[in-house]
């Protein structure tokens, strides 16, 4: 039946109006406003993107022009979405923070006919481009605060388009007519939205997606995790990112559930918390940001509540994972979890709002594993997801009950993934985008002729899990002279991962083995100094020492091992190490600004460092140009020890 | 709340009309002999240098100081003595100079302090938690909360105002201020020990609170890049005297202020 009622309704605007008969009654939309929550059934919304959509099309909005969306999750910047949508117009959200210059160019190349936006903030950076922006006819607003004096020649409030529709509809018998004849006019493989993707090198992409890409992807999605109308989410990640328009759009339309948008940005933990979400969705540093605040709280507290979270946090860590893994507990360790959740679980769940969590998702970066674990071991079924914009999300998700920290999980349903020779990862499926806006050879570069999309992504398949592990980006992976592939940054970060080693950089792509430069963080390897005896004058002494060699030695090994329980990755073992003598720095060029190792300038500024690496010797001397804090410039010479690892063993029965 | 009433300050009427006021406390003179207006609608500066007077005349305007000599009519009702109560239920409110909220309640209960002066129902109701004064309640409630949207502060609403930084502590203080929906809403510096990015949000919800609301406010300041943006019309105090009045092009030229700002010997 379900399959019925989907292959009819094609498109958000269809889908609305079937939801508006199936979920009549039930809540779509909830909004946040002066302290209390505004709700909206599916029939009100029908009526709401209805009279919106009319009025759009008094302005002049036709199939095919485009329509930004500019603003904070607002309901009413979500239906502004369908609303253009029903009239085969194209929503092209923009990140709200943008800056106006960047905003110009995505409006200018979208060629951009009405934008809706949620405030004064944002009308006024439209207005101050609007010279560049010829096509832009109308601008709408949200929130009427501050705009009164503003000249209303080209812009106007929603409240009035919508009350211009509302009006064409009572005069005009035939109107709703017509406007249910547009949408009936609309196909599955039309264009649904433009996503313009930030990118990090070069002007933003304009990722062109399909109803049929959205619509399927979020159902499969859906699928996957059993998602029913009863699920409640809140919507507070950027618009125009399409994590948010899978999730607090597509997924929604698809399978009737509740949206709620926060009061504020300032306010989402607190109205997440009021509300309850069944199903959420988060970058990492959200859950960093809750676990830091608890952390910190609890120092705060009474010595006895202290005490108790902590004994109950390690029970958790050691249990709880096991529990919600469904996993042989035995039953002392089940009453205390349970007696956990009683005094510590339960409350710190509804603090963070996942009192009622089924599944949470976590994509966009690496999570640290030590705060995956902590979710998990708490009860919340927290999963990692692999996507991008260009596939409309999934590429792959963790099922439930096979979640390992170091993976991002199996191909969604109807994906297909397989791995280029370079190691980059390749998928197909329904969410495939139809291409990048007015760019056919972007597009060219990024599809291959038989349908395949590159991710730009290195990664192979676990071949314990069957999981996707992806380990760099594919351009930066490279291989050693034997042919084995070298992925700098997955053994960095498994390096990084140690409290003691605060950067690493690791060399090999056409060499013989794999070396790696460390920097030791300062803050660890001091306490553990004081803790072991350790004296030293400065950082270079510190970070010279014989003892700390040995420490972080011991680390490298560990990483060694590690590798060498993985396939693909035993050949890259570290043979050769080194421990800088100063902290790379971004005001010496040797980090970027987002604190990011860049490895070829690295590796020029530190040749003789690198050439000792490779030629044998056990230390070799450096000088660089340091610049101190207030500018002036310094030489720091100094002669760095290198040591030499044997590599880990490869497991037997791995390795057949 | 008003509705918000059209801005036309030249030819505005007076709300407020201070006449040869003159205030001492014993043998020191705080006011000589100071005339002014407040225009209704306008944004209405007094500066001058420390100890001009300029917080007496704020005190003397809302009924805290009893001047010994002048008049001062408001609304057109002349008198020369006012008690705090009756210039709080005929509409004047204030902020002070140094953050004075309840500490330990939360922003949202002190912003509900200020409309005490709006609650119509005796003790007897209000105990009762039911009928009339919890009707009333909501609607106050409802009017608080359009004030704590207005001034961006709903992520406060529960915290204790005692743990909130400064800056909105300030914004606070002039929410409770809002809430007695004041004709008259005297600003004590409300900049005072902000930093730049408050400054310049607090300079906003000045402009907002007189635009939106249509709200008369008289304020005090030291800051005179903000003075100079806000306001409309500028009274200088100097030693308790009048020095000059007047728009802040027309006042920043006049050669007593530059005296008394840059100090010349008397």
């Amino acid at each position: 039946m379900a399959l019925n009622a989907t292959a009819q309704a094609d498109t958000f605007p269809k889908l609305l109006i079937r939801n508006a008969t199936v979920h009549r009654d039930r809540t779509a939309v909830r909004h946040k406003d002066l302290g209390i929550w505004q709700s909206w059934t599916w029939a009100q919304v029908l009526e709401q993107v209805r009279a919106f959509s009319i009025g759009l099309d008094a302005l002049g909005l036709a199939r095919g022009d485009k329509v930004a969306i500019i603003g904070s999750n607002r309901p009413r910047l979500y239906w502004a979405m369908c609303a253009a949508q029903a009239l085969g117009a194209v929503p092209v959200p923009i990140y709200a923070d943008s800056v106006a210059d960047e905003m110009a160019y995505v409006l200018e190349h979208a060629e951009v006919k009405i934008a809706v936006v949620e405030d004064q903030e944002q009308v006024d950076k439209i207005l101050s481009i609007s010279e560049r922006l010829p096509r832009l006819t109308h601008v709408l607003y949200d929130e009427p605060r501050g705009l009164r004096d503003y000249d209303h020649a080209r812009l106007q409030w929603i409240d009035a388009v919508q009350n211009e529709g509302r009006q064409r509809l009572a005069n005009d018998p035939g109107a709703e007519e017509r406007w249910h004849e547009q949408i009936a006019a609309g196909r599955g493989s039309d264009l649904a939205i433009i996503l313009y993707t930030s990118g990090t090198t070069g002007q933003p992409k304009g990722v062109m997606l399909s109803y049929d890409n959205v619509i399927i992807s979020a159902q499969n999605g859906n699928a996957f995790d059993a998602l029913g109308p009863d699920e409640e989410v809140i919507a507070y990640l950027p618009l125009a990112w399409v994590g948010d328009h899978i999730f607090s759009y597509a997924q929604s339309y698809a399978a009737g559930f509740c949206v709620n948008c926060p009061e504020s940005p300032e306010t989402v933990v607190e109205d997440r918390r009021e509300i309850g979400t069944t199903y959420a969705f988060a970058p990492p540093r959200i859950y960093e940001n809750l676990l830091t605040l608890t952390m910190v709280r609890m120092e705060d507290a009474s010595r006895l509540k202290r005490r108790m979270f902590h004994a109950f946090i390690d029970h958790a860590k050691r249990w709880g994972e096991k529990i919600l893994d469904g996993e042989k507990v035995p039953l002392g360790a089940r009453l205390l979890y349970a007696l956990g959740e009683v005094l510590v679980y339960g409350p710190l769940k509804n603090r963070y709002g996942l009192s009622r969590i089924r599944v949470a998702y976590t994509a966009g970066e690496a999570i640290g594993p030590e705060i995956f674990r902590f979710y998990r071991s708490l009860g919340v079924n927290l999963k990692q997801l692999y996507g991008q914009t260009e596939a409309s999300v999934y590429i792959t998700a963790q099922p439930d009950g096979e979640i390992h920290a170091d993976t991002v999980g199996k191909a969604n349903i109807d994906v297909d993934i397989k791995i280029a020779e370079n190691g980059e990862v390749l998928f197909k499926s329904p969410g495939v985008f139809l291409g990048y806006y007015k760019e056919p050879e972007k597009t060219a570069e990024a599809k291959t002729p038989d349908g395949w999309v590159r991710t730009g992504d290195a990664g192979f398949f676990d071949p314990a899990t069957g999981h996707l592990k992806i380990i760099d980006r594919a351009k930066d992976v490279g291989r050693l002279n034997d042919g084995t592939l070298f992925a700098p940054k997955y053994i960095e970060n498994k390096l990084k991962f140690y409290p003691n080693i605060k950067e690493a950089v690791a060399f090999g792509d056409r060499r013989d083995f794999v070396t790696v430069m460390l920097n030791i963080d300062l803050v660890a390897v001091s306490s553990w100094a004081e803790r072991n005896n350790v004296v030293y004058g400065s950082y270079q002494e510190l970070a010279g020492h014989p003892l700390v060699y040995a420490m972080i030695e011991e680390h490298v090994a560990e990483v060694n091992r590690s590798l060498a329980a993985e396939p693909v990755m035993a050949g890259a073992q570290i043979r050769r190490f080194l421990i800088l003598h100063k902290e790379l720095d971004a005001d010496d060029g040797e980090l970027t600004r987002t604190q990011k190792v860049r490895r070829g300038f690295i590796a020029e500024r530190y040749a003789p460092l690198v050439r000792a690496l490779y030629d044998g010797s056990d230390a070799a001397d450096i000088s660089t140009e340091v610049t101190f804090e207030d500018g002036r410039k310094g030489v720091l010479a100094a002669r760095v020890t290198i040591r030499d690892m044997a590599p880990a063993p490869v497991p037997m029965e791995r390795a057949a | 709340m008003r509705a918000p009433s059209e801005r036309d300050v030249a030819a505005g009427e007076i709300l407020l009309a201070v006449e040869n006021v003159s205030l001492s406390f014993g043998g020191v003179r705080a006011i000589t002999d100071v005339s002014f207006d407040i225009r209704k609608g306008e944004i209405r500066a007094i500066i001058g240098p420390n100890g001009a007077g300029k917080t007496s005349m704020l005190n003397v305007i809302n009924g805290f100081y009893t001047p010994q000599q002048g008049r001062i009519t408001f609304k057109g009702e002349t008198r020369n003595k006012m008690r705090p109560y009756e210039a709080a239920r005929g509409g004047i409110a204030r902020t002070f100079q140094n953050v004075a909220l309840f500490r330990g309640m939360t922003a949202l209960d002190n912003i509900m302090a200020g409309r005490a002066l709006k609650m119509h129902r005796g003790l007897f109701w209000q105990l009762l938690r039911h009928g009339p004064a919890l009707k009333e309640e909501v609607e106050h409630r409802r009017k608080v909360e359009e004030i704590i949207d207005f001034l961006e502060i709903p992520h406060i609403r529960r915290i204790p105002v005692g743990r909130l930084p400064y800056g909105l502590q300030k914004r606070v203080e002039l929410g409770r201020a809002l809430a007695m929906e004041p004709d008259l809403l005297l600003l004590d510096e409300p900049m005072a020990g902000m930093n730049l990015e408050e400054k310049e949000d607090m300079s906003r919800f000045v402009i907002d609170v007189n635009n939106h609301f249509g709200t008369t406010i008289a304020l005090i300041e030291h800051d005179m890049g903000v003075v100079m943006d806000l306001s409309d019309r500028v009274l200088v105090l100097e030693y308790g005297r009048k020095i000059a009045d007047g728009a802040p092009d027309v006042v920043k030229k006049n050669q007593a202020v530059i005296d008394a700002y840059l100090g010349v010997a008397h």
